[in-house]
């Protein structure tokens, strides 16, 4: 379990390197899971932490105990975090960064005139 | 009546007190984390009904007693628990099976108690019976698991299920103070509690492929009116140890 947990995740490269062994957690047994959690009705449901389950019923309990306890909740989803596709920190500049010169691709550049 | 009352609310405390206290011995020592996290939850949760219900006796009672004179300063001849809470964790499964048994049960008390005519003990019940609800669903997954696990785990559950049997006929079977508060309006009626306690557990023996418990000729009963077991001095004595060695401390 961890806030912000990353491990289960199955970044792209190394999932290429690593076909044939499954999500490997090496502290348990059992796999990881990424938490969702949405504080109100129509908000959106937010990355909170991870856990640890056997199943995804389970899963949902671990993270009530864990994320929902504290706080108005009004919904968890989990996901086991081997589903998740990542990318990974060499994809970043070519795939995430707009580039120097062509800012305006940037949804944000036009939201900003209001600033 | 307010003599019958304080009696039968001391029941209703004392079972979740001790039985919190049992759940908080797992505190760092839990199979993984999130289920030590659950455990400590349900434990939480069980102290709190039990003080809030132990401060209503007290308030009944009228001699100036609170919820923490009454949990920390009574011997365990003075306690009014089931014999079943007071069983220690053992394995896993032995607290499972302990925690579905007490619950399906103690479910069903605390819906009748919602609509209790003494309208302290209906507002405390009724919130009880919610944390109650997710407490059961959460050892009626773990149950499941157990029993459709390996072979050990359901050999173990199966233990443990035999092992605690014995003492769930003291939860469902009322004696002459149950059956005067139940008549007032006031308390469970224990009747009904049997009937939903025989139909969940017929049916919680089945999905988990488990073999029904003998009936015992000699069902293990006497918490209610104080005769407890040797578990209940040796967890008394340590919950109540701080209290005592500080008493009227404040932090």
């Amino acid at each position: 379990m961890g806030a912000r947990g990353r491990r289960g995740v199955h970044r792209k490269a190394s999932a290429v390197k690593r076909k044939a062994t499954p999500a490997a957690t090496p502290d348990t047994q059992w796999p990881l899971w990424e938490v969702f959690v949405q504080e109100k009705s129509g908000a959106p449901h937010e990355h909170a932490g991870s856990v640890h389950a056997p199943d995804a019923e389970l899963a949902l309990q671990n993270a009530r105990d864990a994320y929902a306890r504290r706080g108005p909740v009004t919904s968890l989803w989990v996901v086991e975090a081997r589903h998740i596709s990542a990318t990974t920190p060499e994809d970043s500049p070519f795939l995430l960064g707009p580039g120097p010169e062509k800012l305006y691709r940037h949804p944000r550049f036009y939201k900003g005139a209001k600033e | 009546m307010s003599r019958e009352l304080f009696e039968y609310l001391l029941r209703l405390g004392d079972d979740r007190l001790v039985l919190g206290h049992r759940l908080s011995e797992w505190c760092g020592h839990a199979p993984i984390l999130e289920e030590d996290i659950a455990l400590a939850n349900v434990a939480l949760d069980c102290i709190g009904q039990a003080t809030q219900l132990l401060a209503l006796a007290g308030e009944i009672e009228g001699a100036g007693r609170d919820a923490d004179a009454l949990a920390f300063f009574r011997g365990p001849t003075e306690f009014r628990s089931c014999l079943l809470v007071e069983q220690p964790n053992g394995d896993f499964a032995q607290t499972i099976a302990r925690q579905v048994l007490y619950d399906a049960a103690g479910a069903n008390v605390l819906e009748q108690l919602a609509r209790s005519s003494e309208p302290r003990l209906a507002s405390i019940a009724a919130h009880a019976a919610i944390e109650v609800r997710y407490h059961l669903r959460h050892a009626r997954e773990w149950w499941q698991r157990l029993g459709l696990g390996t072979e050990e785990s359901h050999r173990r559950l199966q233990r443990a299920l035999d092992e605690l049997w014995p003492f769930t006929h003291e939860l469902v079977t009322p004696d002459a103070l149950d059956r005067t508060l139940a008549a007032a309006g006031i308390g469970a009626d224990l009747d009904q509690t049997r009937a939903h306690f025989e139909r969940e557990l017929d049916e919680l023996i089945r999905s988990a492929k488990l073999r029904q418990p003998t009936t015992p000729a000699f069902p293990a009963v006497g918490g209610r009116h104080g005769k407890h077991g040797e578990h209940l001095d040796h967890l008394l004595s340590e919950m109540q140890s701080v209290a005592r060695a500080h008493p009227g401390a404040q932090w």
